[in-house]
Order: structure tokens, then sequence, then C-alpha cells
């Protein structure tokens, strides 16, 4: 049954690719970039023009970079959540688990990271996922590059530092993002934590059958691209007005440079105590971003900035406290404590070099 | 008799799924015992990778995402005429 659900997949899904499909994206695409380009000089419009405000002023400019953010997040985030949830229907946590179990460890850490990305995950389901992997043989250090890179090296931080800081900063926060996840799982494997793992956890005898796969055609993607928006985007986008708010605010009224003298390149304490403040606070990427991209503007340094908002998204309380559900106390001291080392060394490394 | 459980810790996700299943039933008119199961190792005995976990008569018909209204009807009448 499975294996000819395969077949009908593989041979089904190149053919049934509706011509209509490749009409529509690139015009889809075009208006997409034609209204894009419109917001600056509407945002403009807006303020200085029928609003009244002067440029140049307190509230016209927090006003202007807040209609001006604001549209234009959202607009990116929409786009490449369709793209991406269309990605994520070809991987599945089950296939994604048959492709690492076994694998040796340093080539797993590197492929369990990438998986990470585009491997459907929500954190609620952190723990059948970890247990699921264990179980089937997936390294113990594998497993937690999965793990570390699924919430760090989401789309959603990706786009967001794209559109307000750039495509270098982006992939700057991407790549480290990934080689943090790949040594901390690395580290965690040679540590050799295996008996920190629950009893109860290792007791498990999972059956070998898993759920059937379903063969979906190219409009059940695309359906499922439209649901990723209508979730994902409906769900973050009081976050991402509410952290360009703060963000505009910031833009507007804080001085320039306010911010050089405790988060600027000469404080080096600042890192370690950015990734310790991270820590229990926990909001997502999309909260997050705008509130960096304002720091920034008045003089915090880009690596104090990066690893602050690293330790909020990938160090998060309710993670480790769900966690401990499969991991004792010591296992989870040593996740913390090895994601947390290698996110200050990322602060530091940009700091020096940027 | 059928007998439907929601596999998952109780986010939002599982809440949705419970209630569409429960919809997909009143719609058939199903006489269905509805289990909601949120223990880690009782989830983990389905072999269900990600939640939400729809199990209908104890088969697992759908893990880690949120089916449509139509896909669980289709799946209990399959059930029920088979």
């Amino acid at each position: 049954m499975t294996s000819d659900h395969f077949k009908k997949e593989s041979a089904g899904n190149a053919s049934s690719l509706p011509i209509k499909y490749f009409l529509l994206a690139p015009l889809g695409v075009a208006a997409w970039w034609l209204l894009y380009r419109q917001l600056d000089p509407f945002s403009r419009l807006l303020t200085f023009d029928l609003i009244g405000l002067a440029p140049g002023s307190h509230l016209g400019d927090a006003l202007q970079f807040f209609l001006y953010d604001t549209p234009k997040v959202l607009m990116l985030l929409t786009l490449v959540v369709f793209g991406v949830g269309i990605i994520r229907s070809f991987f599945t946590p089950e296939r994604t688990r048959k492709i690492l179990a076994g694998r040796r460890e340093s080539v797993g850490n590197v492929l369990a990271a990438h998986l990470g990305i585009v491997t459907p995950f929500c954190s609620c389901s952190a723990v059948p996922l970890f247990i699921g992997f264990v179980t089937a043989g997936v390294p113990l250090g594998v497993t937690f590059s999965f793990l570390i890179a699924a919430p760090m090296v989401n789309e959603i931080a990706v786009i967001l530092l794209f559109g307000l800081l750039g495509w270098k900063v982006a992939a700057l926060y991407m790549a480290t993002g990934l080689v943090i996840a790949i040594v901390a799982g690395w580290v965690i494997g040679r540590l050799g934590m295996e008996m920190y793992i629950e009893d109860w956890v290792r007791e498990i005898r999972m059956s070998a059958d898993t759920p059937e796969e379903i063969s979906l055609s190219w409009p059940d993607r695309v359906r499922m691209g439209a649901e990723a928006v209508r979730d994902i985007v409906g769900k973050v986008w009081p976050y991402v007005v509410g952290g360009i708010a703060v963000g505009a605010g910031i833009h507007g009224y804080v001085p320039e440079g306010f911010l050089a003298g405790i988060m600027g390149k000469d404080a080096w304490w600042s890192v370690p105590v950015a990734v310790a403040i991270g820590i229990p606070l926990y909001s997502n990427a999309a909260g997050i971003v705008p509130v960096v991209h304002a720091l920034i503007e008045k003089g915090a340094a880009l690596g104090t900035v990066l690893a602050f908002m690293m330790s909020v998204i990938a160090l998060s309380l309710p993670e480790m406290v769900i966690l401990r559900k499969v991991l004792k106390l010591r296992l989870i001291a040593v996740f913390a404590a090895v994601v947390g080392l290698g996110i200050i060394t990322v602060g530091y490394l940009f700091n020096l070099l940027i | 008799m059928l007998t439907i459980k929601v596999l998952g810790p109780g986010c939002a996700n599982c809440k949705k799924l419970d209630a569409i299943a429960r919809e997909a039933a009143a719609n058939l008119q199903l006489d269905a015992e509805f289990i909601k199961v949120s223990d880690f190792a009782e989830i983990m005995a389905y072999s269900v990778l990600s939640t939400p976990g729809l199990v209908i008569n104890d088969k697992v018909v759908c893990a880690g995402r949120i089916p449509t209204l139509a896909e669980v009807t289709k799946w209990l009448t399959a059930i029920t005429n088979g």
C-alpha cells in the first residue's frame, strides 16, 4: 500500500502540475512587486503631504517609518510563508526521520540542521518528535541539531531580517544559525549523554508502521501554502505591528548613538548580558526583528543584537519546560549552555568583524 | 460505535482538529465517542511524530496537520461503511 502510494505520487506529480500555475505564478509575483515598489512613496505621501507632518520631525519620522514598514513586512511575510508552505508540503517529519535514521554523526548533524528549516514543525510537537527520532535510531546529537535549527532558522526570522536590515544580515543570521545548530548538536553527541534521557522514553517501542503517505496534488500543495499564510500571517501580524510600533517610537524619539554606550561594540559584557536577558523572554521572530532594527539604528552593535535575537528565539524557557518531560535536568542544562555559548561566540565574532 | 481520538498536548491545533472531527461526525449523524489523548507515552504508542493526530477506531488517519472537514468526512464514511 505504502509503496503504491509512493509510486502514484512520484508519477502523478510531474504530469499533474497544471499549466495555469506556470502562468499565474509570474503574474502574481509581478503584481506583488509593483505594489511593493509603491509602499515607500505612498507612506511619504500619506505622512508628509496628506497628514502634513514635517519631514525630520519626531512624529513625522516615526509615523512614516510605521506606515512604510508595516505593509512592507506583511507583504514580504505573505509571499515567503506561501512559498515555504508549498516547499514544506514535500517534507514530513516521518520522511525526515527516515533520512536521518542511522546517519553518521557529522553528516547527520549537517543534514538535520538543514532539514530543520524545511520540515514543518510546531513547538508543541517537540516531545513526540524527539521521542520518535531517538527511538528510530537517529543519534541524540543529530536530533538536537534538528531541534535547535527548526525554531531558530525559520522563514519568518530570515525574511524580516531581509526586509528590515538587508540581505547580508539575513544571510549572516541564517548561516550562523545553521552553524550553531550543527556544532551544538555535534558537541552534545560527543558528550555521550544518552543516559540523561528520561527512562520511560527509552522503554518506548514504537511500532514500525507510520501513517500512510498521502499523495498530494499540486492544487493540494497550493492550498497548503495558502493555509500556511492564513494560519501564520493571521497569527503573527499583531506581533509585527506591535514590534514595528515600538521600533517606530525608537526610530523617531531615541537620539542617534544613544545605545552605543550600553549595547555598542566597546561594551564587551553586553553580549552575554543580552543572551541572558533573552532566555526568559519569549517572542517569535515577527515581534523581535523590528525592535532589533531600531536598536541597531541607534548605535547598538549588530553582534550584540543578533545574539539577543537568537537567544530569545532559540533558548526559550517554555520550550525547556516542555523538553523536561523527556530529558533529565542535566541534559537540558548542557543543551542551554552549549547553545548559549555558541550564540555568545557568534555575537562577539560579528562585533569584531563588522 | 466509533471511537475518535485526537492526539496532542492541547495546543490550538489540537482544539481546531477536535472541532472539525466533531463537526464531521455530527454532519454524518454518527454515534461517536471522542477521546482527548494528551499523555505523551500514549501518543507515541500510535507512532505519531507530530501533533495533532487523528485516530479513528484505533487507526491513525492523519498526523502533523489539520485536515479539512471534507477529508475527515471521507475517512469517517470509509470506516463506517467498511
